[in-house]
């Protein structure tokens, strides 16, 4: 499923949406930006609480699909902006990590 | 053989919130050099770890990338304060770094370990006081 057909079906929304064709093909929960790095595959759908222009870096290092900032986190200034730029999905959770991750379960 | 490709960056010490750009540059780099996926994505993940590492404690440093046909080879040399026991710095979990850098997200004691998970050389040359070099390399499969 594309980023933008996650959207379609969804209650998530799109802080930032470059490259909505991009396809998830597995869901990475985690803050600790090494252990993203780390472990989160190619692909990911990368949901985390950190909201700071560092997750710009790191998503495009690790090749993540997108970016899901989940418990209603909003993005930092200017965070959108970089991502927008950067060619990241940035996109926007209103539910608990967990329930986030119940979500993209059901749905991808 | 070809001489090394070499590029070179200065590591922003003041920056922390922009750090990373040496290694996405990086990343670009390889990708035009049309290297395979996973190799670009082990240097470049091994180099932002390293590049964090060197804002994060040593108020930035530099930082050199040679590519030659068989090997990507990464220098990263800061004249920062050192590190007195290089084997607990590598232990996963051991950190220095303080709150503010641990609030944004590192700071997990995972850095140098996933270093050196991935490259294929880690080397790290150490005095206190007078800087630290980091030389990694990662072999590309022929």
């Amino acid at each position: 499923m594309t980023v933008q057909e996650l959207l379609d079906k969804t209650d998530l929304t799109a802080a930032a949406l470059p490259r909505g064709d991009r396809e998830i093909t597995g869901v990475y929960l985690g803050d600790l930006l090494s252990w993203v790095m780390g472990r989160a595959r190619e692909g990911d759908a990368w949901v985390t609480i950190m909201s700071n222009r560092n997750i710009a870096a790191v998503a495009t290092l690790a090749d993540t699909a997108c970016i899901l900032l989940a418990e209603g986190v909003q993005p930092d200034n200017g965070v959108a902006l970089l991502c927008e730029e950067k060619g990241i999905n940035l996109l926007l959770s209103p539910h608990s990590a967990y329930d986030t991750a119940l979500l993209l379960r059901d749905t991808l | 053989m070809a001489d090394a490709l070499i590029f070179r960056f200065d590591v922003d010490g003041e920056n922390f919130t922009s750090a990373g750009q040496a290694s996405v540059q990086i990343k670009k780099n390889l990708r035009q050099l049309g290297l395979p996926p996973e190799i670009i994505r082990r240097v470049s993940i091994a180099m932002y770890e390293g590049e964090i590492n060197m804002v994060i404690h040593a108020g930035g440093g530099h930082a050199e990338v040679r590519v030659t046909e068989d090997c990507i080879e990464i220098v990263l040399e800061d004249h920062g304060p050192g590190i007195a026991d290089i084997a607990q710095a590598m232990q996963a979990g051991f950190s220095t770094a303080p709150d503010n850098i641990r609030s944004l997200g590192f700071g997990a004691g995972m850095g140098l370990p996933n270093m050196k998970r991935y490259t294929d050389y880690m080397d790290i040359q150490s005095t206190v006081g007078e800087g630290t070099t980091v030389t990694m390399r990662v072999a590309i499969p022929q």
